[in-house]
Parts: C-alpha cells; structure tokens; sequence
C-alpha cells in the first residue's frame, strides 16, 4: 500500500534542513509520494522510518526470480484482481515434473522433449518454462542423480521437490550454477529448508494447509532470513483452489495480514485432477486465476500448445491495442492474377481475416492498413480506415506492381465506402467483401480476375 | 503466535436474474425438465460469500442439416445422426447435456434457401425427438432469421425456446415473436459492456419481461482473443453485482462454434507438429475455450464435441457447490 505524502512527513526529522534538496520536510515528503524523490536524498532519516517507507513501497506481491540470466522465470508483481482493471504482469511459469523414481532414460528423454518444444503463435516463439524435478525415492542420491541427468538436457529453470532437507542437498549440488525454487518447507522442516535457501541464495517454497498454517510458517522462514518466498495452501481442485487462490489475492493486495501473503502461488493441476483432460482445464484455471508457478504432470503439445496460448491471452495488456505490421501479406503463395483483400491491422481482424484465407486454401493478397491497431468498424468511425486511408495503403504499398489486376476487396461492413474508393483509386474496380471473416473462403470462391 | 486472518469478503449488492428455459406439459410445453440458469449473487463459484445457486449450464449445437463446413473431427464423432437433425438430437439426448440448440442453415442440402416452413417443420420434430430445452438460432442473416424466427415461434409455441440471435437489427420483430408464444431471447452484442446493457433495455422496453432475456457477449476462440471476451463478461458481471439492474441477465457465450472455427481445431493436416495429435487438441481447444468462459461468468456454454460436453460437464461438477 502506496503511503501518502503526509504519512511519509510524519516519518521524516521534520527539521526543514533543505539537505534534500527542497525547502522543506513536507515538499520532499509530498515529492516521495509522487516518485519525483528519493528517500536517499534524505541523510538524517532514522533507520526505523526507512525500514517503513521502503516497505511501503514494496509492490504487493514479491518479484520472484528463478533460472539464470539466459532462462529464467519472474512471477510476482501483480497488483489486480481482475486483468481489465490495469493488466496481469507477469505470466506463471509452466514447468514439467518429473519424478526420481523413474527410469534415468525416461527422465532424460522428457527433459530433452520439453527443451526443445516451442510452437509460433501470432508472430510469436511460445515455450514451457522449465523442468520440476521431485524426490520420489527419497535417496539423496538418487534424487542427485536425476537433478544431474535434468540439468545435462536443459538449462531451463528448475523447481527441486523433496521433503527432507538432507535430500534437497544432494540435489542442489547438482543444479551448476541456476537459481532454483526450493519446495518445501513445512512445518517439520522449516529450519534446515530456509537455511538451505540462504546458503543457495534461492526463493522458497512453503507448503501448509489452509492459510493460517501459510502464514504461520511464512512467518516462521521470513524470520529465519529468507526474503523470496512462494506459497502453496495446500488446495489442490477445481473449487478450493478457485476459492483459496482468490483469496490469497485479495489479501496480498490488502496487504494483510502484515504482507504475510504478498508472495506469488505455486500450484500443482495434476494432483487436483483424475485425468490429463482435467488437468488442462485445471491448469486453464490457475492461469486465469492467479498462480505464479503451474507445475504440470504430463507433457502432450495437444495440450501444452492450447495452455500457453491462453497464458498469452490472460497475459495481454488490455490497455495496449494489439496489433500486427501494416503491408502486403502474401497467403497461399499468391501470383499477380490472384485477388487482392485490404482490412485493417488490430490483430484479432487480421488473424481472424488471414485465417480464413488460409483456411480456404486459395491464394490471395492480403493488404493491412495502419488503423493504429482498431477493428474495421471503430477504425472506420475513428478516420483510420476510410477511403483516404485504403486508397493511400494502396498506393504506397506497391501492391499495383504485384498484381496484374485492379479489383480490391473491401469488408463488407465499410462497404458504405465503395464510390469514394473509385473516385480517389483510378482505375480500380471495388469489390464488397462480407462482413464477418468466416463468410471469406465462400465469397472468395467467386473470384475471377 | 498465529496471526489473525480475516478473509475479505466483497459486499455485494446485486445478483443475476434466474431464467428458466423449457416448459414442462403442466406449464403448457412438452419438455422432460425445466433449466434454471443464474441467480448468482457473487463472482463465479466463489461461495465463500454467497452460495450460487444453479451451475453453469452446457448445451450441444446442432444442425438442421449434415453442415458442409465443420471439421472432420465432428464429421466422424457424430456419424450418420447428421442427415437428421431428430436422430440427432436422439443421440445428444444420451449425452449429459442440459440443454440442444439447433442452429438452422441458410440454405439445404441441395443449395436451396431455407424457407420458414422447413426450419419450423425441423424445428417441431427435434421438440419431438427430445425433451431436452431448446435454442433456435437462424442462420445469422437479419432478414433470414427474421422470417424463419417467426415461423419457429409459432411453431413452438409453449416451449419456451430460447430464439437466436436477437441483435440491434432484428429485435423487435424477434421479441414480438418471443411475447406472442411464450419465448425467450438471446441478446447478442459484440463483445462490450455499454453494448450489451443498451441492447437489455432496447429489448426491455419493447414488452419482454427480463427473466426472458439471456444475455450473449459473444465470445471468440482460445488464441484469436478469448480475453475479450473473458473482459467483458467479468465486467459485466461485476456491474451485475453492483447493482446495475440492466446487467444482470444470466450469460449464454458459443466457446464450440467459435473453437471449431479455428485452424487449430479445423484442419488436422500440414500443420506444425508442435501442435500434437488433431482431436486432443481440437477438444482441448474448445474446453479451454469454455474453461475460461465459465470462470469469468458464463451461465451457459454451447458445445460442438460430446468429449468436450462430459469434461465440461465433470469441471463445472467439481468448481460447484451448491452451498448451505
């Protein structure tokens, strides 16, 4: 919670010195509250108000940081309950468990898999985040081993699961150089666990259940000395996790009970669910709904493609208006006798519009305007997409010297703009394409150059 | 020492209206059952504040003919009950649904326009065929489904259908229709708070009663912009429990058509082998798709693949307690 101007005074000498830089106390106070100033300006400020002021400014949720500097995880920062708000900032982390009970090969051979997955969408390179390594047998060694063969095949960040501290150990040993999540402390184990994350420098994850136990031990650990926490309630299916999750995040963001909540959630789909099918949808859950780390139990691109691209959706600033590249888009490898389409480039026109070209597996010219990332109709009504704006697109596109032809494609919801068109785009011939995207690889059916 | 924990609970001064869809023969229909949607008086299935008192709801959309563009996967899933919408809806009666909506086409098999005749003659031997709760949707053409509306409310007379898609255009003509025999509506607008509360009171104030009204953001698919949807059906439903009376229709959204739609759904050939095996994708596309949809407030969600029905139908088993 942001302080006030004259709650941050109250914590000032109050001496008016200008050794800050402004004539009084107060102005520097109101100048803090702003973020026009720095606390450090002020050299007589007590340690106690500076202990308070900077735990003010502390985002409501911790940043937490996992892998290294070529992979890594940040969860943590999120100041909204609901994403239209403002924006949800940082996305979870997906990683892939696997357990030191099964065979080395199997383990290696996942590992690799989820390494090397990535899939394009929109223009961009989607990947799972990392590997979830748990101590299954509950031999030091064992658990080493497979850390070891884990790391061998991916430098993706890793979470280490183990119970007993001596375990967690023997697998930090292994883990050359990346900063891991260390899961769990519990109320057995704290003390040797919150050493562990010191001596490693690694967040820690605390596992209880229900949230009066979570805070106890969160209190518990933040006293030990460790700062990067991550939680896990203890609630694993579709409802308790959907209750206790909200929750969690009502409180962080109220900062209560004494910030003891303020920490990202980590979550675990697979053991709420009887079945892969459930575990997606589970999955689908925690990432509209507030987890910071999602471990997943089994690695299927049918699923994990559908995961991430609804983590990138969540995940997408409502406050910016997406948008592709205005230009000439070549679909279905077209030639100059192929027809010529123009729309607009707010992204969700273009790839609902691109799609259906594609779907209809004819090739054609697909030209985007700069509509400054609006739809046909708001672009249309905003003057970004009017007849001065579609006949300039095509002259200066260069798409006349790509197409033999002079028929243009408009949507069918700006066909208002037809006689404007021909008079501004000497001869050129304006066709009124339909309103709705989907009608596409029917009207296109019609062509003829 | 324990800390002292208070779960904030938010205060909340509205709900949802109930609708109930399907009229029973003592009400004067001929379905089996009747299905309440809405009533919810918090965010969905947050029942720590308050319990919600019906679920989300699931329906299974057909057609009035074998469709000529829905992908393969449908195509084989279903089989021969396409080339009949009564067997058809025969065989989503064995599913576990709540509800059938029946989509007519713009045209038939032979490439000739639908007439109203035909779309209310179908109409009345899938209420035959089934006694689930019917939505009728037209083919989405405003002079189209005008004409054929009509003649399906007629023709349904008592059921208490829910007719589809009344809009800006065609809403007065639609809701008469809904008010002369007994019908509700679905009031669909495009993705937008402001849009969606203007059409409630545009339909309100032609006669229709709002317990008659559900009300369809409309959604788009998991990866073309799902999170619009996602947006304005939460913030619709948080106006709804603000109080905001014109709000608080329960929400009908069609996560199958939209899903199916999609390539990643559509077409299982020449695609990157990075997106997995056709029909587990396909289905996990429109579940995600609905996934999502019923966290943000969907009260009910029309579904194309009767794998998608049981695993939606098994989440929102889990995600609902009816509360004490």
């Amino acid at each position: 919670m942001a302080l006030t101007g004259l709650e941050i005074y109250k914590l000032l000498p109050k001496t008016n010195c200008k050794d800050c830089g402004f004539p009084t106390c107060l102005a520097f106070a109101m100048k803090l509250a702003a973020k026009q100033a720095e606390l450090a300006a002020c050299p007589h400020v007590s340690a106690e108000a500076k202990a308070a002021l900077e735990s003010a400014a502390a985002p409501p949720i911790r940043l937490i940081t996992i892998g290294d500097d070529d992979y890594k995880i940040e969860v943590g920062n999120e100041t909204e309950l609901h994403r239209h708000d403002k924006a949800f900032f940082h996305m979870p982390g997906l990683l892939m468990r696997v357990r030191d009970n099964q065979p080395l090969a199997e383990v290696e051979e996942l590992a690799t898999q989820v390494d090397g997955y990535f899939v394009d969408y929109v223009g961009l390179t989607l990947n799972l985040d990392g590997m979830a390594v748990e101590s299954a047998s509950g031999d030091a060694a064992t658990f080493a081993k497979t850390v070891k063969a884990v790391r061998d095949k991916t430098k993706r960040p890793l979470i280490l699961l183990a119970a007993d501290p001596e375990v967690m150990k023997a697998g930090l040993a292994e883990i050359d150089g990346t900063t891991p999540l260390i899961y769990a402390a519990n109320a057995e184990n704290w003390e040797a666990m919150s050493a562990l994350a010191k001596e490693q420098g690694a967040p820690l994850a605390v596992r209880a259940d229900g949230l009066e136990s979570v805070v106890e031990l969160v209190k518990q650990v933040k006293d030990a000395g460790v700062e990067d926490i991550v939680i896990d309630p203890g609630t694993r299916g579709f409802h308790d996790s959907l209750n206790v999750l909200t929750q969690v995040r009502r409180l962080a963001l109220n900062a209560k009970p004494d910030r003891l909540l303020g920490y990202p959630v980590i979550t675990f789909p697979g053991e709420g669910s009887e079945s892969p099918a459930e575990e997606s949808m589970l999955g689908g859950q925690h990432i509209a709904k507030y987890a910071g780390f999602i471990v997943l139990d089994h690695f299927n691109p049918a699923v994990d493609y559908p995961l991430l691209a609804l983590r990138q959706n969540i995940y997408t600033d409502p406050r910016q208006p997406v948008q592709v590249t205005p230009g000439i888009y070549e679909i279905n490898e077209p030639g100059p006798d192929h027809q010529l389409l123009i729309t607009t480039n707010f992204s969700i026109t273009y790839f609902a519009v691109a799609n259906e070209v594609e779907a209809s597996g004819m090739p054609a010219w697909l030209l985007i305007a700069d509509s400054e990332g609006l739809s046909v109709l708001t672009g249309w009504a905003a003057g970004k997409f009017d007849a001065d704006k579609i006949a300039s697109t095509v002259k200066t596109s260069g798409i006349a010297d790509k197409v033999g032809h002079r028929k243009l494609v408009i949507p069918g919801a700006v066909s208002v703009l037809s006689g404007e068109l021909e008079d501004e785009l000497d001869g050129w011939e304006i066709v009124v394409g339909p309103r709705e995207a989907v009608d596409l690889p029917a009207f296109m059916k019609m062509w003829k150059p | 020492m324990a800390v002292a924990l208070e779960i904030p609970t938010k205060k909340w001064t509205g709900h949802v209206r109930e609708v109930v869809l399907g009229a029973t023969a003592t009400e004067g229909g001929t379905r089996a059952k009747t299905v309440t949607v809405g009533g919810e008086g918090t965010l969905p299935f947050l029942d720590f504040e308050v319990p919600m008192p019906n679920p989300p709801r699931v329906a299974i959309e057909i057609k009035d003919r074998r469709p000529d563009d829905w992908s393969p996967v449908l195509q084989g899933v279903w089989g021969e009950v396409m080339d009949d919408p009564a067997e058809w809806s025969k065989a989503v009666e064995k599913l576990d649904v709540d509800l059938l909506l029946l989509s007519i086409s713009l045209t038939d098999s032979e490439g000739n326009e639908t007439t109203a005749q035909q779309a209310a003659s179908t109409v009345r031997k899938v209420l035959d065929s089934t006694g689930l709760p019917l939505v009728v949707f037209g083919p989405g053409q405003t002079e189209k489904d005008i004409e054929i509306l009509v003649a399906v409310a007629e023709a349904a007379a008592g059921e208490r259908i829910v007719l589809g898609v009344c809009d800006d255009k065609n809403y007065k003509t639609i809701v008469a229709a809904a008010l002369a025999h007994g019908h509700l509506v679905d009031a669909r607008t495009a993705m937008d708070v402001n849009l969606a509360k203007q059409m409630n009171i545009l339909i309100n104030d032609v006669g229709l009663p709002l317990d008659r009204v559900l009300m369809d953001p409309t959604t788009a698919a998991l990866g073309y912009g799902v999170e619009y949807g996602y947006s304005a059906m939460e913030r619709l439903r948080l106006a709804a429990l603000q109080g905001d009376s014109m709000t608080q229709q329960p929400m009908l959204v069609t996560p199958g058509e939209e899903a199916w739609r999609m390539k990643e759904a559509k077409v299982g050939e020449d695609v990157p082998a990075a997106w997995g095996d056709w029909e587990e994708r396909a289905v996990t596309w429109e579940t995600l798709t609905a996934t999502t949809l019923i966290h943000s407030g969907a009260d009910i969600v029309v579904l194309r693949h009767p794998q998608s029905v049981s695993r939606v139908k098994d989440m929102i088993s889990k995600l609902w307690k009816k509360g004490e």
